[in-house]
């Protein structure tokens, strides 16, 4: 049988065709056939955003590719939706200060800890269950949750999807974990604050923002970083005597230069002794008698976000001379941090990398050199312009093969499912736990490198079958993506675990699950994703059973791929 | 083996390269008879983030240890807190006692100062090459466990055994299949923790057959979803309850494993004895990256080997039988500074410790030329010096405990030239 569809049912090869007939042109424009156009329209929000959700081929086909890419490029002329602005907006996280989430992390450990002391001093060695301890639990569990609902809210339903795709790409780029200590409270105003703003800014803003986020320094552990010899004043200056060369590995071999960049070891530590004093009060969060922050002397504030916590401790900065990368860089405080960002900054190599980077994640596995010179050529001709370097890649030919060679991470994989079935989702918890399932749990890499980006890194026996169980899971209506959340118990970690669980059971055979949501209607499915979908799959969803049909189509091959 | 036949013939049929790898699979085995060590087994176990091996396999007899480590050095034997002595030398960290019976035993090895020819300090790249199995070389393609996969002779089928020529012959365990597997030999993975074994939707046959249809092809998806479908197949049928080895329920005492590593690793070798198909495994652990508050006998990294010990220990143990056939490495990167930084904690080093278990390992020996860590004997001032290639452990255990015949170890280390090290027990 053949399922009705909104769209005449071309074949993928043909469309190449019609597309390889425009393709040459300087941008996306004057496309003769309405199939040109969905097939367009199909590639632009399969690169650029995460996918259609019903209705955009049209609306993307009508308006016209290079006038939806030009809305993208200026996410700020764009309006959220009221739906999703309410829901941003009913997040207590964004509201708080960088100091104030410390704070409570630090509650939070100070009240684990003197519970630890009850149960070992109490005669049945039973942890004594306070309320406070349990409320400041909770609390942080919270800003850790939200930090989630924050972004996966807006990257399925934010209208400013280059924006959300390159929020994906650029926090991977500079990542922090959130598993580890302090970054637990820290990564939504690290994502907030740091990336999002800058991701179609100056690729120097960006560096400078995330060299001086608490989440990064404490990440790759520059705040304890310091002259060697050090003495504080104050006691417990047993965690900082000498140099800790993590984030000045890392800013040269992952957000600068990258590894073959022409540095050597002693760059790296010269480079370590150059950001000693780049820290953060508090600087010992374990210290029990803390520093008061608001008297604590603010020694260089420079332009950071007004509740940054971030300070230049000249105290703690190595004050000799230092050799690095051929400069020699004379005594200068903070500034010999903001001249080495400079240099890094503007230098060939980061131009290469960085263009290498958005060259696989945009166009292919391996782009060619020429797509990745003439990338890296207006980085560095635009002074690291990062809106400028995203209008030089898809004004690029390579950008326009239509052909869908790129498999999606789970990230891209979950993100595009759930805008096409067309749920109206509120609650992503149960997505969190699929995309740790598949491999690629929201800010859970723990290694500075970040997700990778490339076939081989993704396509696997397992990740197939886990998919095509998630998209069996999503299509079935059996994920919980409506459910109105019990405010005492699914915002906290206890709620993260047990939702957990129920996405294991929602792809587990062995329960049977009553559904939540309506299951995903298959024919418009098909509407969503015309030319997505080849006729082979399409033939296979017409023979099957319809309760399986829109599992089939999210499941298939065709769909891995954008 | 009927149910098991028809299911794979249906999985299967009438898929050319499926159909070849099965036939290139039964002529190997059918040739090789009994001679061929196809009941070797391999397990590696990467600790990514550079374990601190100083910590590991301890120098206590050298003054030099303490003082390049003022806050973080392990105690001397006896003392609180104190290594276990190993050979009047070194001693092991305390955190890895449940390790101490096989050391005993003989069947525990290490070698010291092992590590890279090359002299990169990055993570990614050094594991890379470690995966690749040839340093300095980026451009390798493949992983050296999937060319072993293509070099190492299958488990020959003996009828009436219950032993059966499969297609899992490599399994890694987690949700990505890591850079030492890339190549054209198939292999499985499971996820991490219990649901490794639940039934999915996907196990249901009205689903599988309505997927089936669209995972036909010949592409890089359809292969993988055919891998996984298969595999599955064998790990439901090795990991049933009915299937579960009474014996060891009662050796484990009816006490619940904890989550991570000694979970994963019991259920590893649950399938590896239950499958003999399985020869190779690869299981990844993080977290070693140790730049601050590293700590001694208590603290970050002993929390970290605490539960590596003790899944190692459960590995051997659960294993039974399977364990005398079996060799299992732990590696990592590389090492860490000898010195203690600024901040309690080591930076990315050089050599390091590599460790080898197994029924066939010669062990309660510290192998490898100890370079010494006073100043002048550090690679660049700085780090234990590499005084074994670690492709010679590698190969060496290739060699003499797989049985990998000379003439196909170049072809899993091409490039590779010096002598394996020899750590059999035969």
């Amino acid at each position: 049988m053949t399922l009705p569809t909104a769209l005449p049912m071309t074949r993928r090869s043909a469309l190449a065709a019609a597309l390889a007939a425009v393709a040459w042109r300087p941008a996306f424009a004057l496309v003769d056939s309405p199939e040109a156009a969905q097939a367009e329209a199909l590639h632009v929000l399969n690169r650029l955003a995460f996918g259609p959700t019903p209705g955009d081929l049209e609306r993307v086909a009508r308006m016209g590719t290079p006038a939806w890419i030009a809305e993208q490029l200026h996410p700020e002329r764009l309006a959220l939706p009221s739906f999703l602005a309410d829901q941003l907006a009913a997040l207590h996280t964004p509201n708080e200060t960088q100091r104030e989430m410390v704070q409570q992390y630090r509650d939070m450990q100070k009240a684990a800890k003197e519970a630890k002391q009850a149960e070992t001093a109490s005669p049945d060695g039973k942890k004594p269950q306070t309320e406070e301890g349990a409320q400041r639990r909770q609390q942080v569990a919270q800003i850790t949750v939200e930090a989630g609902d924050e972004r996966l809210l807006q990257a399925l339903n934010s209208p400013r999807q280059l924006q959300e795709v390159l929020v994906d790409f650029w926090f991977n780029h500079f990542n922090v974990f959130q598993g580890k200590g302090l970054d637990r409270v820290l990564v939504e105003n690290y994502e907030r604050e740091a990336i999002r703003p800058n991701v179609l800014g100056r690729f120097r803003t960006m560096l400078g923002a995330t060299a001086k986020h608490p989440a990064m320094l404490f990440y790759l552990d520059n705040w304890l970083s310091v002259a060697p010899g050090f003495q504080p004043r104050r006691g417990g200056g047993k965690q900082a005597s000498g140099l800790n060369e993590n984030y000045a590995r890392e800013v040269m071999e992952l957000h600068t230069l990258g590894v073959d960049g022409g540095y050597t070891q002693q760059d790296v530590t010269e480079l370590a002794r150059i950001l000693t004093g780049w820290t953060m009060l508090p600087q010992q969060p374990k210290r029990r008698r803390r520093v008061d922050i608001d008297s604590a002397p603010v020694y260089a504030r420079g332009r950071q976000q007004a509740d940054s916590i971030f300070v230049f401790d000249p105290e703690r900065h190595d004050d000799g001379s230092k050799t690095w990368l051929g400069h020699s860089v004379a005594p200068g405080g903070q500034m010999e941090g903001e001249f080495a960002l400079d240099v890094l900054a503007r230098h060939p190599a980061t131009a290469k990398h960085i263009a290498f980077k958005l060259a696989r994640r945009f166009v292919a596995d391996d782009p060619s050199p020429a797509l990745v010179d003439r990338l890296a050529q207006r980085f560095l001709d635009t002074d690291g312009d990062l809106r400028a370097v995203m209008q030089a890649l898809v004004d690029a030919p390579e950008f326009r093969d239509p052909r869908p060679v790129k498999f999606k991470t789970p990230y891209q994989y979950v993100m595009s499912a759930v805008r096409a079935s067309g749920i109206a989702t509120t609650n992503v918890k149960p997505l969190m736990a699929v995309l740790a399932q598949l491999g690629q749990p929201l800010y859970g890499c723990q290694t500075p490198d970040g997700f990778h980006d490339t076939e081989a890194d993704w396509l696997n026996p397992n990740a197939i079958t886990q998919r095509v169980n998630f998209a069996t899971a999503l299509a079935s209506g059996k994920l919980p993506l409506q459910r109105v959340d019990d405010p005492n118990d699914a915002s906290g970690a206890n709620g993260m675990k047990a939702m957990e669980r129920q996405a294991d059971r929602a792809m587990n055979a062995s329960f049977a699950i009553q559904g939540t949501t309506p299951p995903v209607d298959a024919t418009a499915l098909l509407a969503t994703l015309g030319p997505a979908i080849s006729d082979k799959t399409r033939a296979a969803v017409g023979a099957a059973q319809p309760a399986l049909r829109a599992a089939l189509v999210l499941g298939s091959p065709d769909f891995m791929r954008r | 083996m009927q149910r098991r036949q028809l299911l794979q013939t249906a999985a299967v049929a009438g898929l050319a390269w499926t159909a070849v790898g099965r036939t290139a699979f039964a002529a190997t085995s059918t040739q090789a008879g009994q001679q061929l060590p196809g009941n070797k087994r391999l397990i590696v176990v990467f600790l990514r983030g550079a374990v601190d091996g100083l910590s590991v396999v301890t120098p206590y007899s050298e003054g030099a240890y303490y003082q390049a480590r003022s806050s973080i050095a392990l105690a001397r034997p006896g003392q609180d807190g104190g290594v276990l002595d190993l050979d009047g030398h070194f001693g092991l960290n305390p955190n890895l006692a449940p390790l101490m019976p096989l050391w005993q035993s003989g069947k525990l090895a290490f070698v010291q100062a092992s590590g890279s020819p090359d002299p990169t300090r990055s993570h990614f790249d050094a594991q890379d090459y470690m995966e690749s199995g040839t340093p300095g070389r980026k451009g390798t393609p493949d992983g050296w466990l999937n060319r072993l996969l293509g070099a190492e002779p299958a488990v020959p089928v003996q009828p009436g055994s219950g032993a059966h020529a499969g297609v899992t012959r490599g399994i890694s365990v987690g949700a990505t299949l890591p850079r030492i597997w890339a190549g054209p030999n198939p292999v499985a993975n499971i996820a991490n923790g219990a649901r490794a074994t639940k039934p999915t939707l996907l196990d249901r046959p009205q689903v599988s057959q309505a997927f089936d249809a669209l995972y036909s092809g010949d592409d890089a998806m359809s292969k993988a979803y055919r891998e996984s479908q298969q595999s599955r197949a064998e790990v439901n049928e090795a990991m049933t309850p009915a299937a579960m080895d009474r014996e060891q329920m009662a050796a484990n005492n009816g006490a619940p494993l904890p989550n991570g590593f000694p979970d994963d690793a019991a259920r590893l070798a649950q399938l590896m004895r239950r499958d003999p198909n399985v020869q190779i495994a690869f299981l990844a652990l993080g977290g070693w990256d140790t730049h601050v508050n590293q700590g001694g006998a208590k603290g970050q990294l002993a929390n970290r080997l605490q539960p590596l010990g003790q899944g190692l220990a459960e590995l051997a143990t659960r294993l039974g039988p399977t364990f005398d056939d079996t060799t299992i490495l732990v590696i990592s990167e590389f090492g860490r500074t000898v010195r203690q930084n600024g901040t309690g904690g080591t930076d990315h080093g050089h050599g390091n410790v590599m460790w080898a278990l197994g029924g066939g390992v010669a062990g309660g020996k510290v192998y490898g030329r100890w370079p010494g860590i006073d100043t002048s004997a550090l690679n660049e001032g700085r780090d234990l010096a590499v005084t074994t290639d670690f492709r010679q452990v590698l190969a060496g255990v290739c060699a003499h405990n797989l049985g990998l015949p000379d003439n196909r170890l170049g072809a899993v280390f091409p490039g590779f030239d010096a002598t394996p090290l020899n750590l059999s027990r035969a």
